[in-house]
């Protein structure tokens, strides 16, 4: 009979690139009760509203954002059958390609990873305190918040 | 009676400086009227004005305008976010 293992969280914001496959592999090392892995990684795109995009820069708040993530986490954990949540976000200058966010949940089965996968990111994208500032041809301007976003965090109150 | 307040990204720029000290005055008892407070400085502060969209964080969380500020807190303001 296995034994349960523990649930392992962790939560990095850091100007430093990561490692996806790295990452993805430690969900499930040294634990054979993992069934699924769902991932997300964020990229920054050469084009937003209709401007290019050479460069951004993502400032945040140091102290409060890594809270932010470890509760949106625990919130994950508390609704979903999860073995291990893994979340990295970058701030500091970024350049078209490069990553941003990688988000990694193990759970026993594949449909709760990709629940709780896209719960953290939908939560992540208006709760953590982050701000992109994009340079453009046009000047530097602050990435104005989707309603898009906000609806989709709010998909997930609705108890379904 | 002092709350350090904190802003954020376009916040931060359109009220030139990412932080201050600030003795509470009398009858300023939550983010709401803090912001109020704040945006009342004239020129510049109406970043912070009624119908603007800005968040805030006590301590580190979110909070709304009803929120209790007490001295000691950190309050921050701040636009929605755009992480991700």
């Amino acid at each position: 009979m296995a034994q349960a293992l523990p649930f392992v969280a962790s939560v990095s914001v850091q100007e430093a690139d990561f490692d996806v496959g790295g990452e993805i592999a430690a969900l499930s090392e040294g634990r054979r009760d993992v069934g699924a892995i769902a991932s997300f990684v964020g990229l920054v795109r050469d084009l937003n509203d209709g401007s290019g995009v050479s460069a951004m820069t993502l400032e945040h708040y140091p102290g409060m954002t890594e809270k932010a993530l470890e509760e949106i986490v625990e919130q994950a954990r508390q609704r979903w059958s999860l073995q291990g949540v893994r979340v990295i976000h970058r701030f500091g200058r970024l350049e078209p390609a490069n990553r941003i966010v990688f988000v990694g949940v193990a759970s026993p089965h594949r449909g709760e990873a990709f629940a709780a996968c896209e719960f953290i990111m939908d939560y992540l994208k208006t709760r953590a305190p982050f701000w992109k500032r994009e340079e453009t041809p046009e000047g530097a301007r602050w990435v104005d918040a989707r309603e898009s976003d906000d609806s989709a965090a709010a998909r997930w109150q609705r108890g379904d | 009676m002092t709350v350090k307040v904190l802003y954020f990204a376009s916040l931060r720029e359109a009220l030139g400086r990412p932080a201050e000290e600030l003795a509470l005055p009398t009858g300023v008892a939550t983010v709401g009227a803090l912001r109020a407070h704040l945006a009342a400085r004239g020129e510049g502060w109406q970043a912070l004005g009624e119908g603007r969209n800005v968040r805030a964080a006590v301590n580190q969380r979110m909070a709304g305008a009803d929120a209790a500020v007490a001295s000691g807190d950190e309050v921050a303001f701040f636009p929605p976010v755009t992480g991700g």
